[in-house]
C-alpha cells in the first residue's frame, strides 16, 4: 500500500498508508467523534478547508451510497484521516467503496495511524493546520512548507461552496413515513446557501416549506423581492467574520422577514446583531453533545460541527439564550427578544447524528405563522 | 429535579442463583444499584437467595435477606421492613416476575410500597406479546407479521400476507415443540398439517421468519423529565436465529449507515416512551433485513439486562448505577459522568475502539445435549475484549475464552481442513465452533460470498476474518530469517531468537500484532519459534502494546479513570528545531496507562464463567481488592468477563480489561513496573507491584502462577511450589504419608492397560479422572472393567498431556468440605461443611450444611485438626480448602486446594467471617493476630447450600448427579435449624417441598433396606407412597402400605404416564450401574420437564423428611444476614 504522511504545524507527524487519491493537501485538522455517518461528514460543505479525522476506528464499512449526501459533487473536506478503512463495502444501498469515492473526487486520505493520539493532541493543544502528502516522505520538508501556508482564519470559504445559481428543492427526508402529508399551507422559505447541507433543505421541504436556495452573495433586497415567509441562514465553513456581505445582508433582513440561522448562519446572525464571535480551542465536532432547550427543559443529543461561537452574553438585552451545551456550558441557541429571529449553533438537521432537534423546523414554521411580519406575506400567498 | 425525599427505604430484588440466561450480570447491576442508592442516602433492603454474590455481602445493603425468591418470602420481608419503594429492574426476569405477582396480589398496596423505575403497566406492556404488538402498531413500528390459523385454507390465505419463509408455531405444545420453518408452499402445507396435529387446540401461529436477518440491540435510558439517551448500539455477528446470549456480538454497530442507525435510534426512543418505562434502562432488539433494510422490532426488556452489563463495560457508562439514581428522581443532567468527571450523564458515549463479546459454552459437560445454537440460550458465560480494530478485538476475545484457542487454529490441527460437506454443515448450523469453521472454510477456498450464503454473517465481519487469514498466510510464507538474505530459518532450540532479522520481519510482526495475533499463535505459525522466544524478540524490538483508556468520549475530554485496554498502535514523530535551520526528530508512542509510584498489588480475575468456575471466584477477587485498598495498596484488576463486579471501573484502583494469558498479563506487569518519562528509556523500575494474587480467581490465574514466577514475578501468599505439591499426585501422597493422614487408595496410569490393572488392584468401584482439572471434568465412578476401558477411550481426549488418576471410590461415605485461612503461623477454620449427597457426587453439585448435621463433635474436631496440620505443612498463607470423606470412624483426605474455593462466599455469608478479605490481608503480610482473628467461629444457626442445575436447557440429558460438576449456581437457606434451612434451600433451588401428596420411590437393591425407615417416616407424615414392583414388594413385605406401578419397560400405564398426568409430587430414585441408569432415565427427564422435585440419593430423601417435619411443626420466618451476624459485630 502506498505510504502517506500527515504533518501538523507544530511539528507532530504521523506516517501511515494512503487510501484515497494521491497528492498533497492542506487544511485545518479537526476531529469528529461521531461513530457513523462518514459519508455525510465527507460531503458536508462546512468542512471545506479542513482535514477531518474520525475518532471511530472502522470507517468505510457500509460503503458509499447515492442518497446520504449533504452536497453534490463528492466530498468537501480537504483531507481525511482514519485508523482503518474498509476496502470493500457491506450495505444494501452501497454503490461503491469509500476508497473509490475518495479517489474519484481526488481527496487525499491517510490511514493506519494512532488517531487517538492525534485526537488527544488536538484536544490538548488546539486545532492545527496540517498537510497530508503521498508524494513526499520527508516530514521536515512538509513541515517547512506547512509553515509558509496561510491558515483559514479570516478566509472566506463560503464563496468556494455556495451555489452559483438559485434553485428549488423538492426532496423529503430519507425514510419519511409515506403516509404522512406535508403540512399546509406551503410556506415559502429562501435559504441562503453558505454551504448548506441538503438535509436542512430536506427537513424544510418535509415541514411544508417551498424551498428556494440562493447564492450567499444574493442581496437582501433581492430576497425581500422574492416575498418569502422566512429566511434560513445556512451552515457553512470557516470564519464567520470573513463573510462580511452575509452579515450586511442579514442586518437588512432583520425585522423584515422571520429568520432561522443554523451554525454559520447563527454566527452571522450574531454578528449582524452587533455581537462577537470567538474561536474554540478545538471546536465541537460530533454527534453526542447534550444540549438543553431552556424553553422546554428538554435535553437533546445533538449533531455538532463548529469551531466558532457567538458571545451571546454580549448581546444581552437583544437576544435571549435558548439553548446551552451541557458539556462545556457554551451557548447553543438564541432568540431575538422582539424580532422574529432565532438560531442555533448546532445541527437540528442531524445527518449525521440524532434527530432529537428536528422540532426546530416546526418551531420555525410556528414562528412564521405567529409573527406579525409574516402574516401579511402569508395572507398574500393565500390570495 | 432533586432526588425524592418522600422515600427513605428501598427494596431491591436480586436474581437468585446463576442459571443459563441469568448470570452474574445481575450481581453487577444489583451491587451497583445498592451502592448508588446508599450513596444518595437511602436505606437499602436486599433479597437474593444466592450467597455467592457480592451484593449479598453484608456491607452492600443495610439489610440483606438470603431467603427464597418467592412472593411469600417477599411479602414477609415487605411486612417486616416496610420499604417505601421497590426497585424491580435490577434482578433480571426473576425480579420482574415477582414484582408483577406482588403488585397484582395487592401486597405492595397493602404496605404502601410503590414501584420505582418501572411501573406495572409498562412491565406488562413489554412482557405480554399481544400488548407489545398493539403498542408497536400504535407508534407505527413493525414487528414480525403473524397470523393464527386452524386450517390449511386459512393458512394459505395467511401466507399471502405473512410471506415465505414462515415459521410455524403450534399452539400450546410443551416447550414450543413442533416449530418448523417452511420455504415454499409444498413444504408449508406438509409442515402445517403436522403442526395442526401436534397442537392440542388445533391452532398454529404462522409467523414471518426473520432468520438470517441482521440483529441489533440498543441500550436506552430515560429520566423522569423524559430525556432519553442511547448508551450503546450492539451488532450481532451471528444473525437472527441464534439467541443474543449465544451470539458473538460487537459494539458499536458496524454495518448501519447513519440514516439507518438514526431510524433505529428514533424507534428505540419511541418504544421506551410508548411502553412507559418511567426511568432507567431498557434493552431493545431489532432485526434488519440485509436485502432492503426493512427494520423490525423483536423485543424490549424494561430492565437492565445481560446486554446492559456488556454495554456498561463496553462504553464506561454504568447503566445500572445511573438507572438506580434515575429511579429516585434524579435527572440525567444532574448525575455526573464518573469517568470524565467534568461532563454530565446526559449524553451518548462515543467510543473509539471495537468491543467483541464471545459466549462461552460447556457442551463437553453435557455430551448428550444438542449442540446446535437456537433461540434458546445455552452458553454459561462470556468474554469481552477491546481492541482498536475488530480484528484485534476479535482475536483478543478468542484467547480470552480459555478454551485452548489463541487465534484461528485449524479445528483439526495444522494443515488439516475438514471436507466440504462438513464445512457446509457447520457453517449452516449455528454452533459453538462456527467461528473456527469459517476460517477453515476460507482455507478450503470458500469465498466470502459463499460463506455469507451459508451463515448469513455480514460480509464486513467475514472480510475481516479473511484479512486475518491472509496475514496468517503471509506469516507462514515469511518465517523469520537467520541471516539477512539467507534461507528461511528457525528459532534456535532452547529459546532465544535468530539474530540478524530484517526490518521487513519486524514490520510484519508489528502488523501481525496490530491484527491481534497472540505470541502463542505466532509460535504455531512459525514452527520452531517458542512463544517465549517471540516475546523476547518483540521486547528487543520494542514491539509492545500501548494502553488506551475507555473514556466514554473518544478522547474529546481527558479522563482520569484508569479503565484500560491494550492495543498495538503505531508510533509517531515530532520535529523540533534544535538550532536555527537544524531539525531533529523524536519518536513517540501514546500510552495512557501512566502507572503510579504507589505500592500496588495485581489481582488476576477468573475469566469467563463456566461450570466449575463462576461468580464465587469473582466474589473472592472483588473482596481481595476491597481489602487491599483498606490496607492502602493500589489494586490492579485484570479480567475479561463483562458480567462481573470485578470489571467495574470503580471496584479496583486500576482495571485492565484484558485476556488472562501469560502474554497479556506479563505486558501489564511490565507496564506497571515502569514509567516512561520524557527523555528516559522505557523500562525504568517505578512502583514495581508488590506481587500478584493468583489464589482467588480459580484455575485461570492458578495456571499462570508458575510461568509468572519463572518470569520473575512475585506471587503473593502460598508459594506456587506448595500449590504444586497439593496438585501433584505423587508429591501429595508423600506429603500425606508424612503427616500420617489417610487417603483413598490411588494410582496413576498412563495407558489403558495400566489403568485396568490398577483398578482391579484397588478394587471396583473406582473414581477415574484426568489430572489437573477443575469442576471434575471427565471424572467418573466406574464399577467394572468394561466401563473402565470405555472411559479410558474417552478420557484421553479430555486432557492429552496428563495421565489418568484412579482412586478407590468410597461408597456411602460422607463428604466434608473445609475452608481455612492461615498466615503461615496459625490456622483458623472458616467452616466445616457436611455434604448431604454422599461422596462421589461432585462437591459443587452437592448440597451441604454448615455446621455439619450428622457428624459427631469428635469427628469434626479431628477434621479440623487434620486441616491445621496440612496447612502448617504446606505453609499456607491465605486460603485453603480441604475435602474429606468420612466412612464410619475413618477420615480420608480427598483433596487439598491451597487457594480460594467455591464455598468461600457461602461460608462468609453463613458465619459473617469475610474470609476472602482476611486472606488478602494475610497475603499482604498481616498476621491473623493483627486482624483480630484468634479462634474458629462457631455458629448457632444453620446454613444449607444447594446447587442449581441447568438440565432444563438441555432436554433429554440425564439429571443423575455424579463426580462431574454440572451445576451453574447455588442458593443458601439459612435458619435456626437444619430442617428449615434445608427447606428454604430447596424452595430457592426450584424444588419446592410438597407438604402432602404422592411420592414415587424406586431404589437400587443395596438401598432397599435403608429405604424402609424413610418410607415409614414419609407415611407417618401423611404422604402416599407408590413404587416400582421390586421396591414395592420389599416395602409391603415389611408391613408398609405401598402402591405398585409399572416400570416404563413393563408397559402402560407406567410411572412416566403418572408423572405426565401430574400424579406425583416427589420422586426418590437411586440407581446402580449403567443399565439401570438407562432404564430409569425417562423418569428423571420427565420429572424435570414437569417440574416434579426429585432426589437421586437416600441422604437427600432423609434431608427432605427433616424439612417436612420442621415445616409441619413451625412457621417459616426470616432474618437478615446482619441479624445473624450481629453477635460478632
Amino acid at each position: 500500500m502506498k505510504k502517506a504522511i500527515l504533518v501538523l504545524s507544530d511539528g507532530l507527524f504521523f506516517e501511515g498508508q494512503s487510501f484515497g487519491a494521491e497528492g498533497e493537501t492542506f487544511g485545518e485538522v479537526v476531529f469528529n467523534t461521531a461513530m457513523s455517518g462518514y459519508q455525510e461528514i465527507l460531503s458536508d460543505p462546512s468542512y471545506r478547508g479542513q482535514i477531518v479525522t474520525l475518532t471511530y476506528t472502522q470507517i468505510g464499512n457500509y460503503g458509499i451510497n447515492a442518497i446520504d449526501v449533504e452536497s453534490s459533487d463528492g466530498p468537501k473536506v480537504n483531507g481525511f484521516v482514519v485508523k482503518e478503512s474498509f476496502t470493500d463495502r457491506s450495505n444494501w444501498r452501497a454503490s461503491k467503496s469509500l476508497g473509490q469515492y475518495l479517489k474519484e473526487y481526488g481527496i487525499v486520505a491517510i490511514q493506519g495511524i494512532d488517531t487517538r493520539a492525534l485526537t488527544a493532541h488536538l484536544r490538548d493543544f488546539g486545532s492545527k493546520m496540517g498537510i497530508i502528502s503521498t508524494e513526499s516522505a520527508d516530514p521536515v520538508k512538509l513541515y517547512l512548507r506547512l509553515k509558509e501556508s496561510p491558515g483559514i482564519e479570516g478566509v472566506d470559504l463560503v464563496k468556494e461552496v455556495t451555489t452559483r445559481k438559485p434553485y428549488e428543492w423538492t426532496e423529503m427526508v430519507w425514510g419519511h413515513d409515506k403516509n404522512v402529508v406535508r403540512p399546509s399551507p406551503a410556506l415559502k422559505v429562501v435559504v441562503y446557501d453558505f454551504g448548506v447541507k441538503y438535509n436542512i433543505l430536506r427537513h424544510l421541504y418535509t415541514e411544508g416549506f417551498d424551498v428556494t436556495v440562493v447564492p450567499a452573495t444574493t442581496p437582501a433586497g433581492a430576497v425581500i423581492e422574492m416575498a418569502p415567509h422566512g429566511v434560513l441562514l445556512s451552515n457553512g465553513p470557516g470564519d464567520p467574520e470573513a463573510v462580511t456581505y452575509a452579515i450586511e445582508n442579514t442586518k437588512k433582513l432583520l425585522g423584515k422577514l422571520p429568520i432561522f440561522g443554523i451554525c454559520l448562519g447563527h454566527q452571522i446572525l450574531g454578528l449582524a446583531l452587533g455581537g462577537n464571535t470567538f474561536k474554540l480551542k478545538f471546536g465541537h465536532h460530533g454527534a453526542n453533545h447534550p444540549v438543553k432547550d431552556l424553553q422546554t427543559g428538554r435535553i437533546g443529543i445533538t449533531s455538532q460541527n463548529h469551531n466558532y461561537c457567538v458571545d451571546v452574553n454580549g448581546l444581552r438585552g437583544q437576544v435571549g439564550l435558548t439553548h446551552v451545551n451541557l458539556y462545556d456550558g457554551t451557548a447553543e441557541g438564541m432568540r431575538h427578544v422582539e424580532l422574529p429571529a432565532f438560531s442555533v449553533q448546532y445541527h437540528p438537521e442531524a445527518s449525521p447524528g440524532p434527530n432529537d432537534s428536528t422540532y426546530l423546523f416546526g418551531r420555525f414554521r410556528d414562528m412564521i405563522s405567529g409573527s406579525a411580519i409574516s402574516e401579511s406575506a402569508v395572507s398574500e400567498s393565500k390570495i | 429535579m432533586p432526588k425524592r425525599k418522600d422515600i427513605k427505604k428501598i427494596l431491591i430484588i436480586g436474581s437468585g442463583p446463576i442459571v443459563i440466561g441469568q448470570a452474574c450480570e445481575f450481581d453487577y447491576s444489583g451491587t451497583q444499584a445498592c451502592k448508588a442508592l446508599r450513596e444518595e442516602g437511602y436505606e437499602v433492603v436486599l433479597i437474593n437467595s444466592n450467597p455467592a454474590t457480592i451484593m449479598t455481602d453484608p456491607d452492600t445493603a443495610n439489610a440483606t435477606y438470603v431467603e427464597p425468591l418467592t412472593p411469600e418470602f417477599l411479602s414477609m420481608i415487605i411486612s417486616r421492613e416496610r420499604p417505601d419503594a421497590l426497585l424491580p429492574t435490577m434482578g433480571g426476569q426473576t425480579a420482574l416476575n415477582l414484582t408483577v405477582e406482588l403488585a397484582e396480589s395487592g401486597v405492595l398496596d397493602e404496605f404502601g410500597c410503590q414501584l420505582i423505575g418501572a411501573n406495572l403497566a409498562s412491565i406488562k406492556k413489554a412482557e405480554d406479546r399481544d400488548l407489545f404488538k398493539s403498542s408497536m402498531q400504535r407508534i407505527g413500528l413493525e414487528i414480525p407479521k403473524s397470523k393464527a390459523v386452524s386450517s390449511v385454507g386459512e393458512a394459505l390465505d395467511a401466507v399471502e400476507y405473512v410471506l415465505y419463509p414462515v415459521i410455524l408455531r403450534p399452539a400450546f405444545t410443551l416447550g414450543g415443540t413442533g416449530g418448523a420453518v417452511a420455504y415454499n408452499e409444498e413444504e408449508y402445507v406438509r409442515l402445517l398439517k403436522k403442526a395442526l396435529d401436534l397442537s392440542p387446540v388445533h391452532k398454529v401461529l404462522v409467523e414471518e421468519s426473520v432468520i438470517g436477518w441482521k440483529e441489533y440491540e440498543l441500550e436506552v435510558m430515560r429520566d423522569n423529565a423524559d430525556n432519553v439517551v442511547i448508551i450503546c448500539s450492539i451488532e450481532n455477528f451471528d444473525p437472527m436465529g441464534v439467541h443474543t446470549g449465544d451470539s458473538i456480538t460487537v459494539a458499536p454497530a458496524q454495518t448501519l449507515t447513519d440514516k439507518e442507525y438514526q431510524k433505529m435510534r428514533d424507534a428505540a426512543i419511541a418504544i421506551i416512551r410508548e411502553i412507559g418505562v418511567d426511568t432507567g434502562g431498557s434493552n431493545i432488539q431489532f432485526a434488519v433485513n440485509p436485502v432492503d433494510g426493512r427494520m423490525i422490532v423483536i423485543e424490549m426488556n424494561p430492565r437492565v439486562s445481560r446486554s446492559s452489563a456488556l454495554a456498561s463495560k463496553a462504553t464506561g457508562f454504568p447503566i445500572a448505577r445511573i438507572a438506580a439514581k434515575l429511579a429516585v428522581g434524579l435527572r440525567l443532567d444532574e448525575i455526573p459522568n464518573d469517568i470524565t468527571k467534568e461532563t454530565p450523564a446526559s449524553f451518548e458515549p462515543a467510543i473509539d475502539y471495537v468491543v467483541t463479546k464471545i459466549p462461552r459454552f460447556t457442551f463437553e459437560k453435557f455430551p448428550e445435549a444438542d449442540p446446535e445454537l437456537t433461540v434458546q440460550m445455552k452458553s454459561v458465560g462470556e468474554v469481552m475484549a477491546i481492541g482498536r480494530t475488530f480484528k484485534e478485538s476479535l482475536q483478543k476475545a478468542m484467547r480470552s475464552l480459555e478454551i485452548d484457542s489463541y487465534g484461528f487454529e485449524p479445528l483439526n490441527g495444522p494443515g488439516e481442513i475438514p471436507n466440504a460437506e462438513t464445512l457446509h454443515k457447520f457453517l449452516k448450523l449455528p454452533n459453538a465452533e462456527r467461528l473456527w469453521y469459517i476460517a477453515d472454510a476460507m482455507r478450503a477456498g470458500f469465498s466470502v460470498e459463499k460463506i455469507y450464503d451459508l451463515t448469513g454473517i455480514d460480509t464486513w465481519f467475514l472480510n475481516n476474518i479473511k484479512e486475518i487469514l491472509q496475514m496468517e498466510e503471509e506469516l507462514k510464507r515469511t518465517p523469520p530469517l537467520m541471516e539477512p538474505g539467507g534461507g528461511p530459518g528457525v528459532f534456535p532450540p532452547g529459546g532465544g531468537y535468530p539474530r540478524g532479522i530484517s526490518d521487513c520481519d519486524i514490520d510484519l510482526l508489528r502488523r501481525a500484532k496490530e491484527f491481534g495475533f497472540s505470541d502463542k499463535r505466532l509460535s504455531q505459525l512459525w514452527p520452531g519459534a517458542a512463544e517465549q522466544a517471540i516475546r523476547e524478540f518483540r521486547w528487543d524490538h520494542s514491539i509492545r502494546p500501548v494502553y488506551k483508556v475507555v473514556d466514554t468520549c473518544a478522547a474529546e475530554f481527558s479522563a482520569g479513570t484508569p479503565y484500560l485496554y491494550s492495543t498495538y498502535e503505531r508510533s509517531f514523530g515530532r520535529i523540533t528545531e534544535s538550532s536555527p535551520g537544524q531539525y531533529s526528530i523524536d519518536t513517540l508512542t501514546e500510552c495512557e496507562a501512566r502507572p503510579t509510584g504507589r505500592n500496588k498489588i495485581v489481582i488476576l480475575g477468573s475469566g469467563p464463567n463456566r461450570i466449575g468456575q463462576g461468580i464465587e471466584f469473582d466474589y473472592c477477587c472483588v473482596q481481595a481488592s476491597y481489602a487491599l485498598k483498606e490496607l492502602g495498596y493500589e489494586t490492579i484488576m485484570i479480567n475479561c468477563n463483562p458480567e462481573t463486579v470485578s470489571t467495574d471501573y470503580d471496584t479496583s484502583d486500576r482495571l485492565y480489561f484484558e485476556p488472562l494469558t501469560i502474554e497479556d498479563v506479563l505486558e501489564i506487569i511490565g507496564k506497571e513496573s515502569s514509567r516512561v518519562e520524557p527523555g528516559t528509556p522505557e523500562g525504568i523500575p517505578y512502583g514495581v507491584p508488590e506481587g500478584v494474587i493468583v489464589q482467588f480467581g480459580g484455575q485461570t490465574p492458578l495456571k499462570l502462577a508458575l510461568p509468572l514466577k519463572r518470569a520473575g514475578v512475585r506471587i503473593l501468599g502460598t508459594s506456587p511450589d506448595a500449590i504444586d505439591m497439593a496438585e501433584d499426585r505423587s508429591r501429595f501422597k508423600t506429603f500425606l504419608h508424612k503427616l500420617g493422614l489417610m487417603q483413598p487408595m490411588s494410582e496413576t496410569a498412563v495407558s489403558v492397560h495400566e489403568a485396568v490393572g490398577y483398578a482391579s488392584q484397588i478394587g471396583y468401584p473406582v473414581m477415574v479422572r484426568p489430572s489437573y482439572v477443575l469442576g471434575g471434568r471427565a471424572m467418573e465412578v466406574v464399577y467394572d472393567e468394561l466401563s473402565m476401558m470405555d472411559y479410558m477411550k474417552r478420557a484421553v481426549k479430555a486432557s492429552p498431556e496428563h495421565p489418568v488418576l484412579i482412586d478407590k471410590y468410597l461408597e456411602d461415605a460422607i463428604e466434608v468440605d473445609v475452608d481455612a485461612i492461615s498466615d503461615g503461623r496459625r490456622v483458623i477454620i472458616g467452616g466445616v461443611m457436611e455434604h448431604i449427597e454422599e461422596a462421589g457426587i461432585h462437591s459443587g453439585d452437592s448440597a451441604c450444611s454448615l455446621p455439619p448435621y450428622t457428624l459427631s463433635d469428635e469427628t469434626v474436631e479431628e477434621i479440623k485438626c487434620q486441616t491445621r496440620s496440612m496447612a502448617h505443612e504446606l505453609n499456607v498463607v491465605g486460603l485453603m480448602n480441604v475435602q474429606f470423606a468420612v466412612k464410619g470412624k475413618e477420615i480420608y483426605v480427598l483433596e487439598v486446594n491451597p487457594r480460594g474455593s467455591r464455598t468461600i462466599p457461602f461460608v462468609s455469608k453463613a458465619t459473617g467471617l469475610p474470609l476472602a478479605k482476611l486472606a488478602a490481608k494475610v497475603m499482604a503480610g498481616k498476621t491473623l493476630d493483627e486482624l483480630g482473628l484468634y479462634e474458629d467461629r462457631s455458629i448457632t444457626h444453620v446454613a444449607v447450600k444447594e446447587s442449581v442445575l441447568p438440565f432444563e436447557r438441555f432436554p433429554g440429558v440425564d439429571t443423575l448427579l455424579g463426580p462431574e460438576m454440572k451445576s451453574t449456581g447455588e442458593v443458601m437457606g439459612i435458619d435456626d435449624d437444619f430442617g428449615m434451612a434445608y427447606a428454604k434451600s430447596q424452595t430457592s433451588s426450584f424444588n419446592k417441598i410438597p407438604m402432602s401428596g404422592k411420592i414415587f420411590i424406586s431404589v437400587r437393591d443395596k438401598d432397599k433396606s435403608s429405604s424402609y425407615e424413610i418410607v415409614r417416616k414419609l407415611i407417618a407424615l401423611g404422604f402416599e407412597i407408590i413404587a416400582t414392583s421390586g421396591t414395592a414388594a420389599f416395602l409391603c413385605s415389611n408391613g408398609l402400605e405401598v402402591e405398585s406401578i409399572n416400570k416404563v419397560a413393563e408397559g402402560h400405564p407406567h410411572i412416566v404416564d403418572l408423572i405426565t398426568n401430574k400424579g406425583i409430587d416427589f420422586i426418590i430414585n437411586t440407581v446402580f450401574g449403567e443399565l439401570a441408569k438407562k432404564d430409569s432415565r425417562s423418569i428423571r427427564t420427565t420429572a424435570l420437564a414437569y417440574k416434579v422435585p426429585c432426589s437421586t440419593t437416600l441422604s437427600g430423601a432423609r434431608a427432605f423428611i427433616k424439612a417436612v417435619e420442621m415445616l409441619k411443626s413451625k412457621k417459616m420466618s426470616i432474618k437478615s444476614l446482619q441479624e445473624y451476624h450481629r453477635q460478632w459485630r
